[in-house]
């Protein structure tokens, strides 16, 4: 079994290999399947069961078996002793103790017990060289009891049970005898005999077989009795004890007494301990393969719960991935396929949803798109003309204010221009339809084509710190976009120099872009990439769209790259875009 | 003075473009559909077609794939959709520049010009001597650089002007790769950071014409993920 479980860890484990927890935690993780905690259920409810079983049967059984040498011992010693007593002489000495021990020996058929007899509290005297094991408690009972009493105790390591008898002078003509010595044989057997035929299921009765322990049932009256009756009937016929009801009711009318004689028989449970062994080994060669075979169900109901489950995982998780068409096959009517179809009808809804929802994203993104696009055209009329406007304006044909105006209007045009390219480029970015066409380039050519681009190189505003090689591999126009913005914001907002510096470091391109302005405040740092963020309120609008650093960040992102701002420990705004470092630079004509 | 034939149906914008090309000097002509268009480029022959795409009846890229079934007048597509795919489609109609609006008169006027330009700005200073020489042989492929005449298996080709430009340009030094930059900077005389599909879609155009089979080019080989150069023939 122990391998299997094995297996089953090792199966748990490879389930939970896509989960995202550590290592570490999964190692040291018991298996908590649901595989697992069926088969571990079946199997403590199959031990369970068979333990009980087992332990009831084992009792009773063990019950039976012990009860049924005990009483088989008592009476065949009650037999004996009712053959053997009216022999005897009252008070007996050693020896006729010693000749009943061994006759009692040699009578023992079927059971090999040694025997032994004392008289009163006199020493306990057997036929063979060393005494009978009688527990002391035993002794005490009998003595007080004056009843047939038993006791099972351990005796060098083995089961043995012990029979205290005591003899007590026959009860049937209790006048007549009175006369009679206890020594006329033959004469009170009938009533003997007679007693013990009531005495034998009594006893069976009355003494109890708890184990160690010693159990007497008899009259407390008769303890009292003991000394007189001794005296009193001398010449009584001597008759084995317990016939607890017959007896019991003569010693009450003080008719019975008891002789003082009491005999011992103890012998070790043998037989009965091999029945129970035999016992034993039955019930563990049955609960072991109850067992096996419980795991059989076990698999049975662990497969049948798990299936589903599974089903239920992996479509859980392919809906996870986004296959929201993903419907499980709902079969049968216990609550897995309830659960089943409610998932069904969960995936229903959210592919529904899903839906909807990119209907409506695509209408949105579409009509930003569309406005965007319809700004576009008139925008176009507009820009067109700017140059007139502004060659108008300049050339002092017109009234003042009237070339003031025109002036106005020709910039704000270029803005609104602006504006509506910085608009469509970040719904392009939104829609993440923003093309990436990379190519291998040196980060120092494009600096250098981009700054001269927009006439800023022969600007002394603008200082250029290129060293070694810096190749890319990136898209120009996005780039170009960032650095125009970086470069520009910088002029704009900041004292000159603006210092554009790139450099290979490790396998990252790095360009910085720095000013000798005022910084950026503490609590703007974290908005700066925000879209239309203007870092002060009561600025006054700058010409930019507000979308030109976000619009920075996002073309950096594009090329998995990075844009932070900062503010240098001796002042002014520090803007580092890095980008991954092409493996080689290529081969330029 | 180029004469100019605009095809664009806005009112606006012909008027605003009109007054910043005519105050640059250009002649310009209006049409405000496709069909007027047509006729116009009939009767007009401009020197260059500036042609909107979203044009009532028929579009302006069935204009433009009308224009090249004829003629290798230089069409310059002025759109207010710049998104990648209208850009291909209008490029693969045979129009030599697109142009995104708004756009101001100077780009306009810099557009202009390049694509009047009959050879590229760098031909023209080192080009100068190989082209006298006249006529040089590539294979199937006569070029003539004096005549601007490009023949295969002594067939003219009707090569539209960016195409014959480029082929000039890549031919004029065999072997040569040119990544897309360069060629938009040397050819289109774009700043740095046109927009490359230009290039791609005009090469795909002239492998067309001047390749057996487009799909194997053996004049105008593809250097993957540099760029294009000519040749070597094998």
């Amino acid at each position: 079994m122990k391998p299997r479980a094995d297996r089953m860890r090792h199966r748990l484990t490879a389930t939970k290999g896509g989960s995202r927890l550590p290592r570490g935690l999964r190692v040291v993780r018991l298996p908590r399947g649901l595989r697992t905690r069926l088969l571990v259920a079946f199997l403590l409810t199959a031990v369970f069961g068979a333990v009980l079983t087992a332990g009831f049967t084992f009792q009773r059984a063990r019950s039976a078996i012990l009860d049924r040498a005990q009483q088989g011992a008592v009476a065949d010693l009650r037999a004996q002793l009712d053959s053997l007593a009216p022999g005897l002489t009252v008070p007996p000495a050693a020896a006729d103790l010693r000749a009943l021990s061994l006759q009692l020996d040699q009578a023992g058929g079927a059971h090999t017990w040694h025997s032994g007899a004392a008289y009163r509290d006199g020493p306990l005297v057997s036929a063979s060289a060393t005494a009978p094991p009688v527990p002391r408690q035993l002794r005490q009972a009998v003595r007080r009891d004056h009843r047939a009493v038993y006791q099972r105790f351990e005796h060098d390591g083995l089961p043995w049970l012990a029979v205290a008898m005591p003899v007590r002078y026959a009860t049937a003509s209790p006048s007549s005898d009175a006369t009679d010595p206890p020594t006329a044989p033959g004469d009170p057997t009938g009533a003997g005999t007679d007693a013990s035929g009531t005495s034998a299921s009594d006893t069976s009765a009355s003494g109890t077989s708890a184990s160690g322990d010693t159990s007497a049932a008899g009259n407390e009256a008769d303890s009292g009795d003991t000394e007189t009756s001794g005296d009193a009937t001398a010449s009584a016929k001597a008759t084995a004890s317990g016939g607890a009801a017959a007896i019991g009711d003569a010693a009450a009318t003080g008719d019975a007494a008891a002789s003082g004689l009491t005999v011992y028989v103890s012998f070790p449970l043998d037989d009965a301990e091999a029945d129970i062994a035999a016992l034993l080994t039955a019930a563990e060669t049955g609960a072991v393969p109850a067992l096996v075979l419980a795991l059989v169900p076990a698999l049975f109901a662990a497969r049948s719960v798990l299936r589903p489950v599974r089903r239920l995982h992996h479509g859980a998780e392919r809906i996870a991935a986004g296959e929201l068409d993903t419907r499980l096959d709902a079969q049968g009517h216990d609550e897995l396929a309830a659960l089943t179809r409610s998932f069904n009808t969960m995936a229903a809804t959210l592919e529904k949803d899903a839906a909807e929802l990119r209907r409506m994203e695509a209408g949105a993104r579409r009509f930003a798109a569309d406005v965007a696009h319809e700004l576009r055209t008139p925008l176009a009329a507009m820009t067109a003309v700017t140059e007139v406007l502004d060659e108008d304006a300049a050339s002092g044909t017109l009234p003042p204010d009237t070339a003031d105006a025109v002036r106005l209007i020709s910039d704000e045009t270029r803005t609104l221009a602006r504006m509506v390219e910085d608009l469509m480029e970040v719904s392009r970015f939104d829609a993440r339809t923003a093309p990436l066409r990379p190519e291998h380039v040196d980060l120092r050519t494009l600096i250098a084509k981009s700054l001269r681009l927009r006439g800023w190189d022969g600007d002394e505003r603008v200082t250029v710190d290129l060293a070694g090689p810096v190749p890319i591999r990136a898209d120009p126009r996005r780039i170009d976009v960032v650095l125009a913005n970086l470069v520009g914001n910088a002029l704009r907002h900041a004292r000159p120099p603006v210092v554009v510096r790139a450099r290979a470091e490790r396998d990252r391109a790095v360009l910085t872009v720095a000013d000798h302005g005022p910084g950026i405040p503490v609590h703007a740092l974290p908005h700066v990439f925000d879209r239309f963020y203007k870092a002060d309120a009561a600025r006054v609008r700058s010409e930019g769209s507000g979308l030109g650093l976000a619009l920075a960040r996002e073309n950096a992102l594009l090329h998995t790259g990075t844009l932070t701002a900062a503010n240098a420990p001796h002042g002014g705004a520090v803007f580092t875009l890095t980008l991954p470092l092409a493996p080689s630079p290529p081969e330029r004509p | 003075m180029p004469r100019v034939l605009l095809i664009e149906d806005d009112l606006a914008v012909q008027k605003g473009v009109t007054l910043a090309l005519r105050r640059r000097g250009h002649e310009v002509e209006v049409a405000a559909s496709g069909e007027t268009g047509l006729l116009a480029l009939e009767r007009l022959r401009p020197d260059l077609v500036l042609l909107d795409l979203m044009l009532p009846g028929m579009s302006g890229l069935e204009v433009c794939r009308r224009i090249r079934e004829s003629k290798q007048v230089p069409i310059i597509i002025l759109s207010a959709r710049g998104d990648d795919i209208d850009m291909v489609v209008g490029l693969e109609a045979g129009a030599d520049d697109y142009i995104v609006k708004p756009a101001g008169p100077e780009v306009l006027e810099a557009r202009i010009k390049a694509v009047l330009r009959r050879v590229a700005p760098a031909q023209g200073e080192h080009g100068a001597g190989p082209a006298a020489s006249g006529a040089e042989r590539y294979g199937d492929l006569t070029v003539d650089r004096t005549a601007l005449i490009v023949t295969r298996g002594g067939t003219e080709l009707p090569l539209a002007p960016s195409e014959l430009k480029l082929l000039l340009f890549l031919s004029a030094t065999p072997g040569q790769v040119y990544s897309r930059q360069q060629l938009l900077e040397q050819v289109w005389e774009h700043s740095f950071y046109g927009d490359a599909r230009l290039v791609d879609a005009c090469v795909m155009r002239l492998r067309g014409k001047i390749e057996t089979d487009p799909r194997a080019p053996v004049y105008v080989q593809t250097v993957r993920g540099f760029g294009y150069r000519f040749g070597p023939l094998a």
